[in-house]
Formats: C-alpha cells, structure tokens, sequence
C-alpha cells in the first residue's frame, strides 16, 4: 500500500472524497443534529471519536477476524464505543447529552463509520486506519458545521446561542425561517454543498447511468 | 493461513474474546461514571424546579443551586384527600426519592383516567411530589409539577404559586418536543414572563379559570388576570399548554390540597 500516505488520509476525506457529500453517508444524523452549532460540534467530536477508535481497533485484530463473522465484529466494537462516548457525555456535557437524546446512541448506524471499518480498516495497519477515522469524522464534521451554521443563524438568529439577529419573538426586527429549523431544510444546504462542492472540483461529478442516444430510425413524416 | 482463521473454533474463540473484552469496557465505564451522571440529573431536576420559582441564578454553580434548593422542602401529597402522606407510605425513606411519573405506571400507585383526560396523560399517580418554600413558619411558595400532550410530545414541568396558592409566580417546561420556533417557543423567557401575577382561580376558588388567548390579552378585559397571549403559529400546544394547567389546578390535580392550604389545614 505504497500509494496511501498519510496526510492524504487524513485530509483527503474533507473536500475532495466527503463522506456526506460524495459518499452520501451519514445523512441521517446530519438532518438532526444541525439546529444548533453547540450541539452540532459535540456530536462531531463524538463522531470522530468512534470512527477513529473503531478503525484503530478493527485494524489491530483485523488478521485475527474469521471471515465469516467480520460484520458483527466490527458492529460490536462500534457499539461498545458508542456506549463509551454516550456515557462520557451523560457525565460531563449532561445538557448537550439530553438535546442529543439518542442521536448518539445512533453513530451505531452510521454508515460512516462502518463503511470505513469494513473499506478501510480491514485492509490498513492500525495508524493509517487511526488517520483515516480521524479524517473521515472531520469531513463528515465540515459538513456538518457547514449545514449547522446556516440553519442556527437563520432559523434562530443567533451563532453558539450568541444571538446575532434579533428575533421578533425576542423583541428585535429578525423574523427567523422556522423551516431552517426542521429536519428537512437540512436536505436543502446538503444539496446546495454538493452542487458548490461539484462547481469547485468538477472530477466529482459522477458519469450519468445512462445517455440520451440521437434518433436514428426514420419515421414516415 | 486463511483456512486456520475459519475453523468454526477458531470462530467462536474470537467471538468470545471479543464479547469479553467489550462488555469489560462498557461495564468500566458504566460504572465509573454513574455518580458523576446521578450528580447530573439530580441537579438537573433541582435546577428546573428553581427556574419554575424564578429562584435560578444565570450561570449558578452547582453548589448555588444546591444551596438554593435546600431551602425548599420536598413533601408528599395524596391528590385525593388532600393530605400530605409520609415518605414510608410510597415504600421511600426520602421524600425525594419518589419519582411520581414512575409510579404513574405503577397500577397500584395510580388512577387511570379514562374519558376524563383532557392534559391527555392516561394515568394519574396518587401521590405527588411537591416542593414548599416556607420561611419564618410562613410559605412563600409553593412548587407543584404538572405535564400534559400537547402537539407532539408531552410537556413536563413545574408551576410555582405564591404563598396565597392562586398567584402564578412562574412556569416552565423542562422536556418537550414542540416544533422549534412555534410550540417549542414555551420555552422563550418573554412569553413565560406573561404569566408571573397571573391567577389560577377566581374568587370562588371553585375552578381553575386559566386561558391561553390567542391575539393577545384585552387589557380591558374583566377577566384578565387569567389570561395570557397563546403562542402564535402554535394553537395546539397552547390548547394543550391550558388543558394541561387547568387539569392539573383542578378537582383531579391539586385543587383539594390548595384548598387545604388556602384554609391552613395542612
């Protein structure tokens, strides 16, 4: 594996191989988690956290694992991680723990982070799998911040519960975008970040499955 | 070599293994981090209850909120008669152990509503615990909790009523899931500020008379004491906010125990 150096691991998932915008992994989370930047930078911490842990440790057993049950190995590793990190949390960060609820308790699904243990880890010595969890979770984190930022600053006006405009609910002029404030205008700036992020690096547009041939036959006209 | 990894004992001592290693570390830090997760709740409950009094502090340390709330005394009443039960009667030794929603689940603890549900809550513990402030032999204030459905969720929270045990000194929901920006705006400091002075009953004590109106409150109206603007864009968790509050002001809530009160018979 003389073509994966670090820092093209650690850094590559950010802009040009992003888990959310050109993987379309993790979407869920991303839609439930973004109404506050507060909120948003734990989750991301959290998110890093197993995914690089989980691939350290799949990669450090990853000659031991028969086969046949490689799937539910990783699955428990990332389990018994995101009940570490669930229970971190309950303790020293209680009330971003509770906006949380159970969305931590849902990095388990996350398809980032098996995605990464069974296409990565299984295949990388512990290091560049360390790494490569690390970057993967910071894209996944840019994205998040990205989607967090715009629905926090104008559905409720303000930025890490700092307000910046003044809602009139407040007594100011801001009359904040409620839609901002539910799950599906995530769908919206997820969709706005690819179409920007495919304008700036045209090479990840993906070849349409099919095309539209030209019209041969000649008909009686 | 790959044959050696598939044998099915091979398989089945990594399963093992692995199963060891991973409940050893989630049973590690299940248990290492219990008090520090207990300390939370338990400050996270005295915290809201201050909130509810107008008693918290912003930015309180957890001593502050602690000492504040010593000064409250936790008591226990029977809903229907209106007395105060003992501790031992509920099967705790501290009053604050009882955890009333629990027993709501409890058949032997609660009373199932039926048709005459309008907080939508299905079942009614018989006892509930409530949080007195009395100074100099006199109260000053009294914390009663209440929850009740309202668009999405059920709301809970605590009312905190002044020593006449009609005057509303202010409220506040503590779990919900109301849409953010509409019903999720029972949280927003401007509109619970409405209620303090607010009354609950008229001056007949007999019902409470709370009314969430929508397009603000006529200051012309003789009944205005009772009313308060609704959530705007909200209708339904206003509608649940007031069924929730009237519910639990009335016969089937703490009207027996306020009445009590009011006549100094508790």
């Amino acid at each position: 594996m003389a073509d994966t150096n670090a820092k093209q691991v650690l850094f590559g998932p950010i802009f040009s191989n992003n888990p959310i915008a050109l993987q379309i992994l993790g979407i869920c989370s991303a839609l439930a988690v973004t109404t506050s930047l507060n909120v948003t930078i734990v989750m991301c911490i959290s998110v890093i956290a197993v995914t690089a842990f989980s691939n350290l440790a799949v990669s450090l057993v990853r000659t031991q694992i028969p086969n046949s049950i490689r799937i539910i190995v990783q699955m428990t590793i990332i389990a018994s991680l995101v009940i570490v990190v669930d229970q971190v949390l309950k303790a020293y960060a209680y009330e971003i723990s509770k906006q949380l609820s159970v969305f931590v308790g849902l990095i388990i699904t996350n398809c980032i982070v098996m995605g990464r243990a069974e296409g990565f880890a299984m295949k990388n010595g512990p290091a560049l799998s360390f790494l490569d969890g690390i970057g993967n979770g910071l894209g996944y984190s840019v994205m998040l911040l990205f989607i967090a930022f715009f629905r926090e600053l104008l559905g409720a006006g303000s930025l890490f519960g700092v307000t910046l405009l003044p809602t009139v609910n407040e007594g100011g002029w801001y009359i904040p975008n409620g839609l901002l404030l539910l799950p599906p205008s995530a769908f919206f700036i997820i969709g706005l970040a690819i179409w920007g992020l495919r304008a700036w690096k045209p090479e990840q547009v993906e070849e349409p499955d099919y095309k539209l041939s030209r019209h041969k036959a000649k008909e009686a006209f | 070599m790959s044959n050696a990894k598939e044998t099915v004992s091979r398989t089945l001592i990594v399963a093992l293994a692995l199963c060891i290693v991973c409940s050893v570390v989630v049973s590690t830090a299940a248990v290492m981090l219990k008090p520090a997760q207990v300390t939370n709740q338990n400050l996270d409950i005295k915290s809201n209850i201050l909130a509810a009094a107008g008693m918290l502090e912003a930015g309180a340390t957890p001593a502050e909120i602690e000492a504040q709330f010593q000064r409250f005394e936790v008591r226990l009443v029977d809903l229907d008669t209106g007395e105060y039960v003992d501790a031992s009667a509920v099967g705790f030794d501290d009053a604050m152990k009882y955890d009333m929603y629990r027993a709501a689940s409890d058949p032997a603890q609660a009373t199932v509503l039926g048709s005459e549900d309008p907080a939508g809550i299905k079942r009614r513990p018989n006892v509930a615990k409530i949080f007195m402030l009395i100074e100099n032999g006199e109260l000053q204030r009294v914390v009663l909790p209440v929850h009740g459905y309202g668009l999405w969720s059920t709301l809970y929270g605590f009312v905190s009523l002044e020593g006449d045990a009609n005057t509303i000194e202010g409220l506040g929901f503590y779990a919900h899931a109301e849409t953010p920006g509409l019903g999720g705006e029972v949280d927003n400091p401007r509109w619970k500020q409405q209620w303090i002075g607010k009354t609950v009953y008229g001056t007949e004590f007999t019902q409470p008379e709370i009314r969430l109106v929508k397009g603000g409150v006529d200051p012309n109206d003789p009944n205005k004491e009772h009313k308060v603007d609704a959530l705007s864009g909200a209708t339904l968790t206003s509608r649940g906010v007031e069924n929730l509050l009237n519910y639990w002001m009335g016969e089937s809530g703490y009207a027996t125990f306020l009445q009590k009160l009011r006549q100094g018979e508790v």
